[in-house]
């Protein structure tokens, strides 16, 4: 699996989305990424990609797209 | 009644402060009282869907300050709740949002609009409303989440006691600027809006949340006094660290909504020890508008778990199980409250609206709790079927009816301890089992986490034919 794969595949369990819902996806726009969703998120991606993301790049992961350039920076390439 | 002593403020003084900075002072309060009075609000219920806006601050505190009686529910309260409520107290005005979704808009008939208040608009049912006793000042859901329709109906005196005692127990002063972290609809976010404007001092309103930049940036900025949070917000904030939390005037943190898991009580007592900061551990439900007890910061780290002291003017007393009282060192028994912020009582129909007093001061929490030899109060457990997820009630057997009624057939039995709700359904397989917990959490507004299916072949029955919750552990 690519870590693309990876990271749509963390997105579409957490929040029990279809594939199509990804594009534009932004924090609080569904119900599932509320507060919690978002902390069950960060923690899979740092299981999932053997990271620790920093407190401002959580508060700056926003969108779907915006959490790719966070992850980026992280060494991951997706 | 004259509350919060809003009307001896001047014109010009600061109400709150919006997300981007803009100002609501006093006076436009004053003339958004003015215009629900002309609007025929006095000694009306107002359905009123909150958000942290200025919209919705204006038409809560207008609401009290014409004498109409406000019911607050969150704006994203489910269509289908919303609709129940509104056939059980047809209320003669709706002040919702302006942008409110056509779905819940439709379960609203024949509301047309009469007034608007910034983001807000106020709808006119037509005719009058339900016939309210004269003390009665404000409602509350209890368990709203479930779709119960029971109400706490809450005084004037009621409101008005709580506010000044939780202003004297935190020591608020007009220096304040406490910013929003809890829904207005939720009695510990009223409290905090009613005890500030008994202080005098303008609220942070913001819509964002603690993990969206924007909020800290408006923190740091208008300088918030002080952070209120349910436990899993802690959860939140440890997760945030320390640094987060370094906002320049930063005064205390307060904590209620169930109770704080020890470890994390332990640390954020010793994060406000070395930073010179107040940590308060708090104790309440909705029932006494809704503060009852305090653990007074000075002692956070030496009673960690604690939930602590009643609150001034309170008493508290630990009873068994045939209503006597115990007295001595290290009793245990049901938490009883005595106080003047203690409910009128409950409504489930529009008629018990015009009831006056029942409950005489008295509240019995249903808590289970255990007074220590320096009189410090610990909450042990719980008497009443419901549990407390994400720092809000929810009702066991409502949670059942709801269940029971979307799923026609299928059989339920609810259990759960704070923090999970666990569903047992019978048959196991099939629409019921596979969907529970995403109709749960779509009709709460509650994260999915919260709720477990354990599907099984029957819920067991005690020979009367009633659930045997006691056999039903809820690890599944």
């Amino acid at each position: 699996m690519t870590n693309l794969e990876k990271y749509d595949k963390l997105f579409l369990e957490t929040f029990h989305l279809q594939p199509d819902g990804l594009p534009g996806l932004k924090y609080r726009g569904i119900q599932a990424w509320d507060s919690v969703g978002h902390m069950d998120l960060m923690s899979a991606m740092e299981e999932t990609f053997g990271i620790s993301v920093s407190t401002p790049d959580l508060l700056d992961f926003s969108s779907y797209e915006k959490g790719k350039e966070i992850l980026a920076k992280y060494g991951v390439e997706l | 009644m004259e509350l919060f002593g809003l009307r001896e403020r001047g014109p010009e003084e600061l109400l709150a402060v919006e997300d981007g900075g803009g100002r609501v002072l006093c006076g436009e309060l004053f003339a958004v009282g003015e215009g629900l009075a002309r609007a025929g609000c006095r000694r009306e219920l107002v359905f009123v869907l909150c958000e942290n806006t200025a919209g919705t601050l204006l038409g809560y505190l207008g609401c009290l300050l014409c004498g109409a009686v406000p019911l607050l529910l969150d704006a994203h309260t489910s269509p289908q709740l919303l609709r129940g409520l509104a056939e059980v107290y047809r209320p003669a005005f709706y002040l919702v949002p302006r942008d409110l979704p056509a779905q819940s808009r439709a379960q609203l008939p024949q509301a047309a609009p009469v007034l608007e208040l910034r983001d807000r608009v106020l709808l006119a049912a037509g005719g009058r409303g339900p016939a309210l006793h004269r003390e009665l000042a404000l409602l509350l859901a209890t368990s709203g989440s479930t779709g119960s329709p029971k109400l706490v109906r809450l005084s004037g005196k009621n409101l008005q006691s709580n506010a000044r005692a939780i202003a004297e127990y935190l020591e608020l002063t007009p220096e304040e600027r406490p910013i929003t972290t809890l829904p207005m609809s939720y009695s510990y976010g009223m409290s905090i809006v009613n005890s500030h404007a008994q202080a005098g001092a303008p609220l942070l309103l913001t819509r964002r949340g603690i993990l969206e930049r924007g909020f800290w940036e408006t923190a740091a900025g208008e300088g918030a006094t002080s952070l209120a949070g349910v436990p899993y917000t802690y959860q939140m904030l440890q997760r945030l660290g320390p640094a987060a939390m370094d906002l320049p005037r930063l005064r205390y943190l307060t904590q209620a909504g169930g109770g704080l898991p020890p470890e994390l009580h332990r640390e954020f007592a010793a994060w406000a020890a070395e930073t010179g900061r107040r940590f308060y551990v708090m104790y309440g439900q909705t029932e006494a508008g809704p503060r009852m007890g305090y653990l007074p910061p000075e002692r956070a780290v030496e009673k960690c778990g604690a939930m602590g002291i009643p609150i001034p003017g309170g008493r508290f007393w630990l009873e068994d199980g045939d209503g006597r009282a115990l007295d001595g060192p290290e009793a245990s028994g049901e938490l009883v409250y005595q106080g003047e912020n203690v409910a009128m009582g409950y409504a489930r129909t529009a008629q018990d609206l015009g009831r006056g007093d029942e409950w005489g001061g008295v509240l019995r929490t249903g808590d289970l709790a255990r007074r220590d030899a320096d009189g410090i109060y610990y909450i042990v457990g719980r008497k009443k079927r419901f549990v407390k997820l994400y720092g809000s009630r929810v009702s066991l057997d409502g949670a059942e009816r709801l269940l029971c009624s979307r799923f026609p057939g299928a059989q339920f039995a609810c259990v759960g301890r704070d923090g999970l709700l666990s569903v047992y359904v019978s048959p196991p397989s099939g629409e019921a089992a596979e969907g529970a917990a995403d109709y749960l959490a779509a009709q709460t507004r509650l994260p999915r986490g919260a709720f477990r299916v354990c599907p099984v072949e029957d819920i067991p029955r005690t020979e009367a034919g009633k659930t045997c919750y006691a056999r039903l552990n809820g690890d599944g």
